[in-house]
């Protein structure tokens, strides 16, 4: 079943046309990575996906229900009821974005508990066994501030996790840290993988994108220029456009 | 007059200046937000409107405020005027205080990261919920030292309620010093403030304390 499928994205932002067409269709349990320049429209797909942008044209659908109608004077509309569909994806932020004034164990806990109005207790017990899990059982006390760049982006891995999404993406997930604290977190991002988490990823690490997708999609300008198995996309690259790109990274 | 007699009838005034002071903190820090948050409306209207009576409230004297509200509707509609003059004279401080606190409010709202509220539309927080639990408690933390500005302002301020002959403690001081010509009740005066205000810093020092435990 497809978890996500957007066809046919337009957005732009004034003049400036950053997605001219774009569709992505994820699986249950896929894990598909998205590369390619900057500017080039990665980020901004997801944060459509993740409705923190309005889409111009096209359509999303989650779990087979739609986001977005077009109502009978055919203008694209987005559907009254977002918080269904925001239960069902998460969103792990280049810079992390955790609450400051929250404990590591509330910034995990508080959603779950306000927004999905679960309970309290078990929540706890839930989310103490996820932090321990991503090796955080000592830091759930702390605040973020205390804590390394790694460490604060597994802390907002866990958040996502609390929410229990069908489908998790990762905005340059490693960006803000240096290697050695990268090491740490696609070491997560891949144990979740392995337990078959659905979850697109954009990044700039290709030995790791080559190592955990299913499928790899490259964008640039405002499009899909190729896409397919890592195998195919690295190995056997098809389009010049991709090759130039992928050379910057070989050398 | 003795100086003890003159701290004494002095020292009764003071619950009046509390009276104003205690009454304007209480309606002008909700009533700022309101202020704030309309100053912040994606209704053009409004933020323009409010942006313009807050410009007024902020750009004329407290004084001639006080004195409208006392006695402009005696003026314009022919009321009687209010024979409480705490009511004219916290109204008046409120809405002149609640402009200040708008715009250090608004100040601190803007200064939150975009991050913040991604985050919280992500897990699904309401509006209300982002506000409440996760933009408000850190504008709070970053505003506090502004805000503890404006109530030792306030603090001062409250003399001006003498321009209505409202019975607080500077009010009964310069009666003092007119019928005895002497300038001792204002010493007593400048001495009751400056105590008043070292509370008040003591106190905020340690919200101030009690609010860094966390790195912004």
């Amino acid at each position: 079943m497809n978890v996500l499928k957007m066809t046919d994205i337009k957005k732009s932002f004034g003049s400036n046309e950053v997605l001219k067409g774009v569709s992505l269709t994820v699986d249950e349990g896929e894990v598909v990575s998205i590369i390619g320049s900057s500017g080039g429209g990665k980020s901004t797909l997801l944060r459509c996906a993740t409705l923190l942008e309005t889409i111009d044209d096209g359509t999303i659908t989650y779990m087979g229900d739609d986001v977005t109608y077009k109502n009978e004077k055919g203008k694209l509309c987005y559907s009254k009821d977002l918080k269904k569909f925001k239960k069902v994806f998460g969103l792990v932020f280049q810079n992390f974005n955790l609450f400051p004034h929250f404990s590591v164990l509330k910034n995990v806990c508080d959603a779950p508990v306000s927004v999905l109005g679960r309970d309290k207790k078990e929540v706890r017990e839930e989310c103490l066994e996820l932090l321990d899990k991503m090796g955080l059982g000592d830091k759930a006390k702390a605040y973020p501030c205390e804590l390394s760049g790694g460490q604060q982006q597994r802390v907002s891995i866990v958040r996502a996790l609390a929410m229990k999404p069908d489908i998790l993406f990762f905005d340059e997930p490693t960006s803000a840290l240096d290697p050695e604290l990268t090491g740490e977190v696609l070491k997560v991002i891949k144990s979740l993988a392995e337990e078959k988490m659905t979850m697109v990823i954009v990044t700039h690490e290709m030995a790791f994108a080559r190592a955990v997708s299913d499928r790899v999609i490259f964008i640039d300008n405002g499009v899909i220029v190729e896409e397919g198995t890592p195998q195919e996309v690295f190995g056997n690259t098809k389009n010049e456009r991709t090759r130039q790109f992928l050379q910057n990274y070989n050398n | 007059m003795t100086l003890t007699t003159m701290i004494q009838k002095m020292s009764e005034g003071l619950g009046n200046t509390c009276s104003i002071f205690f009454l304007t903190l209480l309606i002008a820090l909700p009533l700022g937000v309101v202020f704030a948050l309309l100053r912040m409306s994606k209704n053009i209207v409004i933020s323009k409107l409010t942006q313009f009576i807050v410009s007024v409230l902020r750009g004329t004297p407290l004084m001639l405020q006080l004195l409208a509200v006392t006695y402009g509707p005696f003026y314009l509609f022919g009321w009687g005027i209010s024979r409480n003059k705490l009511i004219p004279v916290v109204i008046a401080f409120s809405i002149n205080y609640a402009a200040y606190f708008s715009e250090i409010y608004r100040g601190g709202i803007e200064s939150i990261s975009v991050g913040q509220y991604e985050a919280a539309a992500i897990l699904g927080y309401s509006k209300a919920q982002t506000f409440v639990k996760i933009i408000l408690p850190q504008v709070i933390r970053r505003i506090l030292p502004s805000v503890t500005n404006e109530i030792v302002t306030l603090v001062k301020d409250t003399s001006i309620a003498f321009a209505v002959s409202y019975q607080e403690m500077f009010t009964i001081g310069k009666q003092i010093a007119n019928s005895q010509a002497s300038f001792m009740p204002f010493i007593v005066a400048g001495v009751f403030y400056y105590i008043f205000n070292a509370a008040v810093g003591f106190v905020m020092g340690r919200a101030e304390k009690a609010m860094s435990y966390y790195k912004q």
